[in-house]
């Protein structure tokens, strides 16, 4: 019998460090599962093709994400307790939704996934992130709400909700010696949460460096530039050009975009295939992505402090900018004079020989 | 605490084994199914569903100024969220006094039509559809399965699979191709919704008044292309499902009954007519008959009303076995509205939400869901607060619609009796009209049904609305936005369709700011507990009526027939659902404690 043929190229695939990983959602914060459902829409890479190992390099992935889950019940729930106990080492932890306070009442709860064997009372999201998060790989907090608190962490709110690294402290280290990894976004733009997770399975498989963040613990490559520095409106900025109503294709600034002070990079991105955004395509940013959100930016429909100084500041010189501009683009908007019928040749060349 | 639904008496003497399910997965949102099963006469005896979570919105949102309010209420659904925005900018609409120009009607008709075409369809084969796929027939039915290998697919020819068993093959999550062409597809419609409203789930370019969306030719131009699209895929996946679904009452006698409950629909309307449209409560009949959905009320069959006045004066919030306190003696914020009818206290306008977090006790409160109910004349003493459900959206609009027969577009029609959706030619397939029929049942088959032809409804009326939004376009009407101010006193109501469902929004302004803000989404009208009449939510019913077709016994028990009466519902809870299995431990008597072992 023949022996196998090995092809030549083969030398260039590497097996990862690890061969499984496994990625534990838990879903069960004070959320509206809106990152799960977003991530399905990412292409950048797909969900199936980390499931299904369409990415060189990487270790084989289980997914274990209710949304998604086949399993049911506590034929879902299995993993989590698997983790807990070390079974599947090692697995990423994402935690999706705001962590609420369980200790500011007397009984009940505010957020749970499952019932306690014991009690037949629900097992607290609390519970489970004490449970795992000191045991995992790496810790995500998919979304504002699990990052910084978000929505339901405003002012006024009942549960007293917080951010998972207010929760679990912001110099926590994950089993593997990660702080938390932060991707916000409400709700997270797509491709920037499965390239963070693409980056930490590289990672694991030891093919990258540790995955950089910066102070808010988000990935730097993400959200190292503002809103505005990524945004197409922002030439109508520079000349002075602001929308007084909704629908103009100019800079909203004035209408309430606060995307001059703010860290994403969906005007660069768009929100999915390119398609799609804010403020470049008419939505004033409310600044979701930001720990501040939502009441640092709220009334949304104001215009920002800030912007009313920058933008009178640059009212003057784009003014004078624009109609220079419009000068020049009026010239430039003319074909040169020798492109006409007729006999004879402007063009400046000489004929020698016609 | 109610005792179980079912009337008659049962064949053998009963024996109940807890079955739990929590949390139920490839639903959006925490829920948990805690059922008593009766394996000997293959019945479910008793259901209680439960809610897991509380975020607390109508608390929170007061004193915010009320133009915040659809940026921050879009945040209360991952998945239908811009139903939120769109509801919450209706009622801010009626409340500013606003009327926005038909070109950000049509756009925002547009983007709500993409939003049904990519949820119906990622949640119905990419989560409803794993409950049919191979792995789980094989699993739960093995006799189904070897009955659908062998059973030819009547439409073969429209989508390409030779039988049922086919069918199932390409179901299956991640491998099967018709799974990952699915969610390939919800990507191309979400990238059409963002095209109309900016980003998905919650949209960046609502705003009271319109929209902040350029029309372009080429914004048409890029949703039209990929509309087309999903029109030919239609003209495949109606004929799939037909297929598949008729061959389950085919497979299993008796299938009809799983998920069945008593014919109790409503359908608050979607899409609006700019051309009637224009938000003033004392319009709101002619307004809401004008709807491309419409909206109504069937009782046993029956349309009782199209009227979102009656709709809106006959909404009550019940207390319920819910974790709440009553409100009964709190302020009344709504004495009338403004026609002069009485607003009842426990109306969403007059509603004060108070939690109060305790411990989850089955005989007492259980759940985070409260208990809306539409209080109907027709029906007599503590009957009258009927627990109407949605059956997850697409039923319900599509048995209102076809029974006030209002809705003409030429791409769809209502008759009177079914609904006519039209399609025309595409790049490989010739026009085909589809038409559905008002079913026997309201039942988890029959509401899977039409989901598949509320996605193709959608399409088609999606055509309509492009067509007329380039007409505006084309004659150059391209504003998006009327300007308005915030008035100190005001009330607002919006009512729309969320995807799986009925949705109104009530929002009270006093001093500029909100002061009461209630809304009420799908979900909880199907998730809600047993109400203080003792008369349970739709999922408790639907599960207490189903019996067991599952080949499995108590020891490797899926609960498969419970899972697709409660998915055909399109839970959707971030405000609440997990099922939870136990490890069937044979009660001593039906009210001990709930019992069950993690395994």
């Amino acid at each position: 019998m023949a022996a196998e043929i090995i092809p030549y190229g083969r030398r260039t695939q590497k097996a990862p460090a690890v061969k499984e990983v496994h990625i534990v959602w838990l879903t069960a914060g004070l959320s509206c599962d809106g990152d799960s459902v977003s991530v399905t829409a990412a292409m950048q890479p797909s969900v199936e093709e980390v499931v299904m190992g369409a990415i060189p390099g990487l270790p084989k992935v289980h997914l274990h994400n209710p949304v998604l889950a086949y399993e049911v019940g506590d034929d879902f729930l299995k993993f989590f307790y698997q983790a807990e106990q070390g079974l599947i080492d090692p697995f990423v932890l994402v935690v999706e939704g705001s962590i609420p306070n369980e200790k500011i009442k007397q009984e009940g709860y505010w957020a749970a996934q499952g019932t306690d064997p014991m009690t037949g009372q629900p097992i607290t999201t609390c519970e489970w992130i004490d449970r795992l998060a000191p045991k995992a790989f790496g810790v995500i907090a998919i979304g504002t709400c699990a990052t910084y608190g978000g929505i339901h962490a405003m002012e006024g709110n009942p549960t007293g909700a917080m951010g998972l690294a207010d929760y679990l402290g912001w110099n926590f280290k994950s089993a593997g010696g990660l702080p938390i990894v932060n991707v916000p976004g409400c709700p997270v733009q797509p491709d920037n949460f499965m390239e963070t997770v693409l980056y930490l399975l590289y990672q694991a498989a030891g093919l990258a460096p540790t995955i950089p963040l910066d102070d808010q613990l988000r990935p730097t490559w993400l959200f190292g530039k503002t809103v505005h520095e990524g945004c197409d409106r922002a030439g109508y900025y520079e000349q002075g050009d602001f929308a007084e109503e909704y629908g103009s294709p100019k800079c909203i600034v004035k209408l309430g975009c606060w995307g001059p002070v703010v860290n994403c990079n969906v005007t660069k991105r768009g929100w999915m295939a390119g398609i799609g955004g804010c403020p470049n395509v008419g939505g004033i940013c409310i600044g979701c992505t930001m720990p501040g959100f939502p009441d640092k930016f709220m009334p949304f429909m104001d215009e920002p402090p800030g912007a009313r100084v920058s933008a009178g500041t640059i009212g003057l010189y784009g003014r004078m900018i624009r109609s220079l501009r419009s000068i020049t683009n009026n010239t430039v908007n003319k074909e040169p004079k020798w492109r006409h019928p007729g006999t004879q040749l402007t063009t400046g060349y000489r004929p020698r020989a016609f | 605490m109610s005792t179980a639904t079912i009337t008659q008496t049962p064949a053998k003497p009963r024996t109940l084994v807890d079955m739990n399910w929590d949390p139920i997965t490839r639903i959006v949102g925490s829920l948990g199914i805690f059922t008593k099963i009766d394996f000997q006469n293959r019945e479910v005896a008793h259901c209680w569903s439960t809610s897991s979570i509380f975020r607390g919105y109508s608390i929170f949102m007061k004193g915010k100024d009320p133009r915040d309010a659809h940026f921050i209420t879009s945040r209360i659904c991952g998945i239908c969220g811009d139903n939120h925005a769109t509801c919450a900018m209706y009622a801010q609409n009626m409340a500013f006094g606003i009327r926005p120009p038909n070109m950000a009607e049509w756009i925002v008709n547009l983007g709500e039509a993409a939003e049904y075409m990519f949820d119906h369809n990622i949640f119905q084969d990419n989560l409803v559809g794993v409950d049919y796929c191979e792995q789980m027939v094989k699993e739960t039915n093995p006799g189904v399965w070897d009955k659908a290998q062998r059973t030819p697919a009547p439409h073969a020819e429209d989508h390409g699979y030779k039988t049922i068993g086919d069918i199932m093959v390409a179901l299956n999550p991640f491998s099967g191709e018709f799974y990952r062409e699915t969610l390939q597809v919800s990507r191309y419609t979400r990238e059409m919704f963002c095209l109309m409203e900016g980003r998905h789930v919650h949209p960046s370019t609502l705003y009271p008044g319109g929209v902040g969306t350029v029309p372009t030719v080429q914004l048409f131009t890029d949703y039209l292309v990929r509309l087309m699209r999903y029109v030919e895929f239609m003209k495949k996946v109606v004929p799939l499902h037909d297929d598949l679904f008729d061959f389950m009452y085919e497979a299993l006698p008796g299938y009809e009954k799983v998920g069945q409950r008593r014919i109790l629909l409503g359908c608050w309307g979607s899409f609006q007519n700019p051309d009637v449209c224009d938000y003033k409560y004392e319009n709101m009949n002619e307004w809401g008959n004008a709807m491309y959905v419409t909206p109504g009320v069937v009782v046993d069959g029956k349309l009782v009303t199209t009227n979102l006045v009656d709709i809106n004066l006959n909404i009550r919030i019940l207390l319920g076995h819910s974790y709440y306190d009553d409100w009964q003696t709190e302020e009344k914020f709504v004495d009338k509205d403004p026609l002069g009818n009485p607003v009842d206290q426990r109306h969403p306008w007059n509603q004060t939400t108070i939690p109060r977090p305790q411990k989850r006790d089955f005989d007492n409160n259980y759940s985070w869901v409260m208990c809306p109910r539409w209080y109907h004349e027709g029906e007599a003493g503590d009957k009258k607060y009927l627990a109407l459900d949605t059956g997850g959206g697409p039923i319900a609009r599509f048995w209102a619609t076809a029974l006030a027969g209002k809705v003409d577009v030429g791409y769809v029609k209502a008759t009177g009796h079914s609904v006519k959706i039209y399609l025309p030619q595409t790049a490989t397939k010739p026009e085909k009209e589809f038409e559905w029929h008002i079913p026997k049942w309201s039942n988890a088959i029959e509401r899977n049904r039409a989901r598949t032809y509320f996605q193709a409804y959608a399409a088609a009326c999606a055509l309509h609305f492009a067509e007329q939004a380039m007409k505006e376009l084309y004659a150059g009407r391209t504003k998006t936005f009327t300007d308005f101010k915030v008035p100190d006193e005001a009330i607002g109501c919006g009512f729309h369709e969320a995807v799986r469902g009925v949705l109104s929004h009530h929002v009270v302004i006093r001093e500029g700011k909100i002061a009461n803000y209630h809304p009420y989404p799908p979900t909880p009208w199907n998730a809600t507990p047993r109400d203080i009449y003792g008369t349970p939510g739709p999922y408790e019913d639907a599960v207490q009526n189903t019996p067991i077709f599952e080949e499995n016994g108590p020891e490797n028990f899926k609960g498969i027939d419970i899972m697709r009466a409660v998915r055909s519902f399109d839970p959707c809870l971030p405000c609440g659902v997990h099922m939870y299995l136990g490890n069937g431990k044979v009660l001593e008597t039906t009210h001990s404690p709930m019992f069950g072992m993690v395994k």
